[in-house]
């Protein structure tokens, strides 16, 4: 009996033992948000979200296009700031530092006013997609400055010494060995930024980018079904970002070639 | 093949003088270099390897003086291979892959040339069955033959090793010295950083003594075991004999 519940480090778990335990966990989820429901009398009535179809499938895309726009210039951003960080010259190597010590130190929230209102305004970006994604990326590109950097700190020494005794020139050496390294070590940390750019995206909807979140909150502020709404939010983020993050442990195990 | 130094200094930023003004010219087919741990070996071979420059002095490997112009650098050091005291495998590629990669972007060799000379070694070190794994998934002594085997694929004008078998368990330092040792009977030359005075004492033909940043005896490998000239040089010997069985 105990076998069923507890976890044998030696031997696979079964398919049968994985889905009693994890029907267990949904159950009690199911409880909690149930009895909490019930004591404040809300039933549930998904029906009218047929009728608004089109319009929480254009915010879905819209989600989708921004954090892809964002994930590739934030990643540019993020590439050249660690750069940065790590350059001779004072004047990048402190900009940078700045860059990252401040988007990192404040919340996204500012900055999104900060941006918008203001830099936004006096530099005459108007289009909202475009100023969401500079915003985003903006932001995203810090965190990925910071795991660039960490990872380029971790490519060992002896590494680059061993390149240089095989007779690799400086380019050589950056292609052969450096890339390869800091790609495996990247990788799966950048594919979880990305969830998190997914996420972080619905903030936009401050500035009303008519994105998922923007889209649902137009709809639960005519229909009043504010619970729907919000709980349909949240299954549409689950299945943007799920997969990511499976992908994102899948990727750590084929890089990871330490052990 | 002749090597030379002429007031060879090493000083590091953090103003600690490694090596004090070796004047050295000798021909050379293999030579061990012996002394104490901080004496400067592994600094004078990284010279000799042209992956650091001499604060001072000047360097002649056959009569060529070896410049401390990057560019020239980097072709010096295609024609010596070198192999580290450990980690010195590129942890991303396969055994066969750390072989073939350089020969193939370094020395031009075409693909399948680079594999059929990484398999020849591989086979030679007995290590057929181990050339797909990474370095991580094999033994430390698997390591290091794979590295020697990386060193000399290119058939370099001479090998250089760093203390090869120092972070070997025992069982693995036989195996690694017996291929140095094999080497040397194929007629390469090479210079090797040892705490294993029996292999520096019978496998090589000369030896330098070096202690404190200075070149303190130099000679044949039997006179020098056997005549130990320096208070410095018996002491050294003094302490390794003092746990032998």
């Amino acid at each position: 009996m105990k076998q069923l519940f507890v976890l044998d480090d030696k031997k696979r778990t079964s398919p049968i033992k994985v889905l009693l335990n994890v029907l267990l966990v949904c159950i009690l989820l199911v409880a909690v948000f149930w009895l909490s429901l019930s004591a404040i009398n809300v039933t549930f009535d998904f029906s009218f979200l047929g009728n608004f179809q089109v319009r929480i499938w254009q915010g879905f895309l819209m989600t989708v296009f921004l954090s892809l726009a964002s994930l590739i210039l934030s990643l540019i951003v993020g590439v050249l700031s660690a750069v940065g960080q790590n350059s001779k010259i004072l004047f990048f190597r402190y900009l940078c530092n700045i860059y990252v010590g401040f988007i990192r130190g404040t919340p996204l929230i500012m900055q999104i006013y900060l941006f918008f209102y203001i830099v936004g305004t006096a530099w005459g970006i108007e289009n909202r997609f475009i100023a969401g994604v500079i915003i985003l990326s903006v932001f995203e590109g810090a965190y990925i400055a910071e795991i660039i950097r960490g990872s380029l700190l971790s490519i060992d020494d002896s590494q680059l010494e061993a390149a240089k005794a095989v007779g690799f020139t400086k380019m050589q050496t950056t292609r052969y060995v450096i890339l390869p390294q800091l790609v495996a070590r990247t990788l799966p940390a950048l594919t979880g930024q990305f969830a998190s750019i997914i996420k972080d995206s619905s903030l936009l909807s401050m500035i009303a980018v008519i994105e998922l979140t923007q889209t649902m909150r137009e709809i639960s502020a005519t229909t009043f079904k504010l619970f729907e709404c919000y709980l349909f939010l949240g299954i549409l983020y689950l299945c943007l970002t799920l997969p990511i993050s499976f992908i994102s442990k899948r990727l750590e195990g084929a890089f990871n070639y330490e052990n | 093949m002749k090597i030379e130094f002429y007031g060879l200094v090493k000083q590091f930023d953090d103003d600690r003088v490694i090596l004090k003004s070796i004047d050295f010219c000798d021909d050379i087919h293999t030579l061990a270099i012996i002394g104490p741990s901080g004496g400067g070996k592994s600094t004078l071979l990284r010279i000799i390897g042209g992956l650091i420059l001499p604060t001072a002095g000047e360097i002649y490997v056959d009569g060529e003086k070896v410049s401390a112009d990057e560019n020239e650098l980097q072709k010096y050091r295609k024609n010596i291979g070198y192999v580290f005291q450990q980690g010195g495998l590129f942890r991303h590629m396969t055994a066969i892959e750390n072989i073939t990669v350089p020969l193939i972007k370094v020395h031009g060799y075409s693909k399948e040339q680079a594999e059929e000379r990484a398999g020849e070694l591989l086979g030679r070190f007995g290590l057929l069955e181990e050339g797909h794994k990474r370095p991580a998934a094999l033994s430390g002594g698997q390591q290091q033959r794979v590295a020697i085997a990386r060193a000399i694929a290119a058939k370099p004008k001479m090998l250089l090793l760093d203390e090869p078998t120092s972070a070997l368990d025992p069982e693995y330092t036989t195996e690694v010295l017996d291929i140095i040792h094999e080497l040397k009977q194929q007629g390469i030359d090479f210079i090797i950083v040892t705490h294993e005075m029996g292999f520096a004492r019978h496998a090589c033909d000369k030896v330098a003594f070096l202690c404190d940043g200075q070149l303190m005896e130099y000679g044949e490998s039997s006179r020098l075991f056997n005549q130990p000239e320096t208070e410095q040089f018996r002491t050294f010997l003094g302490k390794l004999l003092e746990w032998n069985v």
